[in-house]
């Protein structure tokens, strides 16, 4: 057991865990911001994705003790005074069906039109491609992230 | 099925006002008593107390409406769509409605599960007729107030009118309505009057999931709640022999170990501790049964076909007879694997039992039926239990399994704690209620052009399709016809998955059928006209579809997908399937790319009656449609030993973007009432896409997954 320090959603976080503790698990059981899902635990499904220096990464296979230092932003954080352009697409489509893999969604497709702001059909795919959405709702995934491409430039 | 909105109704005994302290108007209603097929009262309702009414409507004096809905969400949209059936009677602005997950009374309440494409087609008369009556009563209390006649006056958009210009908002008049009597003998709206049946409306959940607010049940705790991993038999036929817990306890975090049954549950202060608390288990297994494997299965399966002793489900005229006298006889058999459901939210619950209460609360579709399995579990009164449920990471028919709520129970029973047990995935894909392993044999006679006898065996696990699946089509198109089935027993627990029977059935059949067509040079989708034809709908009682409303979709798919005249290297494959009260057609377009077929497009055409809310009704056909492909192309579940050979997303694969069609989806415009959406999309597309490689490629697919049909190993990358 040990003692972290993490910057959460632009806060300071102090946490005690263990030092595999996934940030998964510290996300979800000590600070309760569930909105990151567990999905498979093994970096396959999506479900977990936050940003850690703004960039899409599986929290359920890296361990919180190694991020002291980094930003980590969570999908309860991804909306500043409004709602980020990707959130505002996925609700203008009505995206989710079950809505459970769709927070981790929502993070890959954010952190991707970051580095790709003006992607065509094809790269939008190939980055959507780890995230699984067991109800299928790949066809309005891929409209609402070229919406949100289109209401960012 | 003809929309009966012309007919008077009675609700008074399904409803009950009351006024709300701080000002408003309560209207409580018996949501599943009133939805069933046959709305009679079950019970004497007016003994019912308050209590024992589980939906509400609340009408604030400021004119706002919540709906308190308590129907199982597990993704398929009547959160939704049935408090739209509401508020297009009681007649107010969509935006002014705010849709609550209603906590739930488990007793004397039937329709309660999700489940079957069920929801909306029971619910179309009740709800709306709850709303109307709510409406009258409005207008009943505006016109006491004006002093005039209640049938001078009406209501829209939330605003009460009368003859003299006088207007009145719902919120003004909620104390006067609580005190009046409930109004009868009222009417429905023509389907053309309708404001809000028929548009678009947003999920009502949307703002929590885009924003992650807890919604689910693996996002509930509650105080002092541990969270618990639990150990079960890693294979179908073994039960504990031994275990060792002292490195499990050795776990930081890690409060407490114990068996129930043939299980080990591991609590913790948090879900890793209680993962990591599990794999330090040490267990010994013993084998109790036999452990079965897919070998064992595909031989057993085949021998039930081979056998004559199948249960006859239905037969016309003399199939042998065709047979006998046939210039050709065709005949295939169709396999399919087991397939774990792979909810995305694997299972879990959360209860606490104590001597005062029993708490329940997480996701699942069957509360009632799993409220009464778990008052027998740990031998308490039903009315001691309250079950509340959360919002479902999908469904496709495991979280009608209450399994995981009972062991929850029972943990929390043995330590007299809160307790939330969490599946892992493996947890989840290995301890299944898996679709069962299945095999079609088809066999038709072809005489003079015509087809003359159909032959249909089933061989599957445990359990055969049920009701009236036989009665589907073909069945009333060919003079000579029968359908037997026949089961093995094994161990290995099986259930339904999404579409259940049909999810395979339709594919073997509708591969058939272009088989058929090809022997007697006929188009396939002429074929399916032609034998349409012969079918007079409502002639013969026991024939489930409707052949008129097959006919429409299947023009209509063929219509708009341009069937026929495609661009060179694209291939077509047609299928057309009616399940689940729903007509569905489905032309599937597809490139082959190093021998493997690239879908880039599903025509959907969808006779489904009025549409509730079309933007969840194209999600849900183009979330059927795309399952359909992928588990078509890619599900694959074996079994050596009892033990399951996948567990996890690194080797069983699921459909992903970059596999995924564009689905297009076309439905016929009618007044027909509603009948269900999460489920009729699905069985026609395996058919639809094995049609469409077949035109590629001249290759008969009979076995799913696809992929490995077509040679490829199942985890090769095709794009």
């Amino acid at each position: 057991m040990g003692s972290y320090n993490l910057k959460i959603n632009g806060k300071n976080v102090s946490i005690e865990a263990d030092s595999d503790t996934p940030l998964l698990w510290v996300l979800r059981d000590e600070l309760n911001l569930v909105g990151t899902k567990y999905g498979c635990g093994i970096g396959q499904c999506g479900s977990c994705t936050v940003h850690i220096e703004g960039v899409a990464t599986r929290s359920c296979l890296l361990p919180a003790s190694r991020l002291e230092n980094s930003e980590i932003t969570t999908i309860e954080g991804l909306a500043k005074d409004r709602l980020h352009p990707v959130q505002e697409a996925w609700k203008e489509l009505d995206v989710p069906q079950c809505g459970y893999c769709q927070s981790g969604q929502i993070m890959t497709a954010s952190s991707f039109l970051k580095r790709n702001p003006n992607p065509n059909s094809e790269a939008i795919r190939s980055a959507m491609h780890g995230n699984l959405c067991r109800c299928a709702s790949y066809n309005r995934i891929e409209k609402a992230v070229a919406l949100a491409a289109k209401k960012m430039s | 099925m003809k929309n009966q909105n012309k007919i008077t109704f009675s609700r008074r005994n399904f409803i009950r006002t009351s006024a709300l302290a701080g000002g408003g108007l309560l209207i409580g209603f018996n949501f599943f008593n009133s939805c069933k097929e046959a709305a009679v009262p079950p019970v004497d309702v007016s003994k019912l107390n308050f209590n024992d009414f589980n939906a509400f409507i609340k009408i604030a004096d400021n004119g706002y409406v919540t709906i308190f809905s308590p129907n199982p969400e597990i993704g398929q949209g009547v959160k939704t769509a049935m408090p739209m059936l509401i508020a297009e009677e009681l007649d107010v602005p969509w935006a002014h409605v705010t849709v609550e997950q209603g906590a739930l009374d488990t007793n004397n309440f039937t329709r309660q599960v999700a489940g079957g494409s069920q929801s909306i087609r029971f619910g179309w008369d009740a709800l709306r007729q709850t709303g109307a009556t709510a409406k009258q009563m409005l207008i009943n209390a505006a016109a006491a107030k004006w002093g005039v006649d209640a049938s001078t006056c009406s209501a829209s958009e939330g605003i009460i009118k009368n003859a003299n210009g006088d207007k009145l908002g719902y919120g003004d008049v909620v104390s006067e309505a609580a005190s009046l009597e409930v109004p009868e003998n009222l009417s429905l709206k023509e389907p053309k009057d309708f404001k809000i049946i028929g548009k678009d409306a947003i999920n009502v959940d949307i703002d929590k999931i885009i924003t992650g607010k807890p919604l689910f049940g693996l996002d509930y705790t509650a105080e002092g709640m541990k969270y618990v991993s639990v150990c079960r038999p890693p294979a179908f036929g073994q039960k504990i022999s031994s275990f060792d817990a002292t490195e499990a306890k050795a776990v930081n975090g890690v409060s407490e170990v114990l068996q129930f049954g043939d299980k080990i549950a591991v609590l913790a202060s948090n879900t890793w501790a209680a993962m990591k608390g599990k794999k330090a288990l040490k267990v010994e297994w013993k084998t109790d049964e036999k452990l079965e494997s897919t070998t064992d299965h595909d031989k057993k399966l085949n021998s039930i076909l081979d056998a004559n002793d199948l249960d006859v489900r239905r037969e016309d005229g003399n199939v042998n007879k065709a047979f006998a006298e046939a210039d050709k006889i065709i005949e295939r058999t169709y396999d399919s694997p087991f397939l774990p459901h792979n909810c995305m939210e694997p299972m879990n619950f959360y209860a606490n039992i104590t001597d005062e209460k029993v708490h329940l609360v997480g996701p699942i579709q069957t509360p009632a039926g799993t409220a009464k399995r778990i008052a027998k579990l740990i031998n308490r009164n039903e009315e001691d239990i309250h079950l509340e449920m959360t919002r479902m990471g999908g469904g496709f028919g495991r979280r009608l399994y209450g399994d995981f709520a009972l062991e929850a129970a029972e943990i929390s029973n043995l330590t007299k704690q809160p307790v939330k047990v969490i599946f892992s995935r493996e947890d989840d894909m290995a301890a299944g209620i898996y679709r069962p392993a299945i095999k079609y044999r088809i066999k038709a006679s072809i005489k003079d052009g015509e087809i003359t006898g159909y032959q249909l065996k089933e061989a599957a696990i445990n359990s055969n399709m049920y009701g009236l699946i036989p009665n589907f089509f073909p069945a009333g198109a060919i003079e000579n016809y029968k359908v037997e089935s026949g089961n093995y027993s094994s161990n290995i627990t099986t259930g339904a998955w999404r579409a259940p029977y049909t999810n395979f059935l339709a594919f073997a059949e509708q591969s058939f059928f272009d088989e058929l067509a090809e022997a007697l040079s006929v188009d396939p989708v002429q074929l399916r006209l032609d034998l349409l034809k012969n079918v007079e709908d409502g002639k013969d009682p026991s024939i489930a579809y409707s052949a008129k409303r097959m006919i429409a979709v299947i023009k209509l798919a063929a219509e708009k997908s341009n069937w026929g005249t495609t661009s060179r290297g694209v291939h077509q494959g047609f299928s057309a399937y009616y399940s689940h009260n729903t007509h569905v057609a489905e032309v599937v377009d597809i490139t082959m790319k190093n021998g493997q077929p690239c879908v880039e497009k599903v025509t959907v055409a969808v006779d489904c009656g009025i549409v509730v809310n079309p933007t969840g009704a194209k999600n849900q056909i183009e979330g059927g449609v795309i399952d359909g492909i992928g588990h078509a192309m890619y599900g694959d579940f074996s079994f050596e030993n009892g033990k399951p050979q996948d567990v996890n997303f690194n080797t069983y694969r699921l459909i992903r973007m970059k596999e995924t069609p564009i689905v297009e989806t076309y439905f016929v415009e009618n007044e027909l009432s509603p009948t269900g959406l999460g489920e009729p999309g699905l069985p026609p597309a395996g058919g639809a896409l094995a049609n469409a490689i077949k035109a590629a490629t001249g290759k008969i697919i009979t076995k799913q997954p696809f992929i490995i049909s077509l040679g490829s190993r199942k985890t090769d990358l095709n794009a």
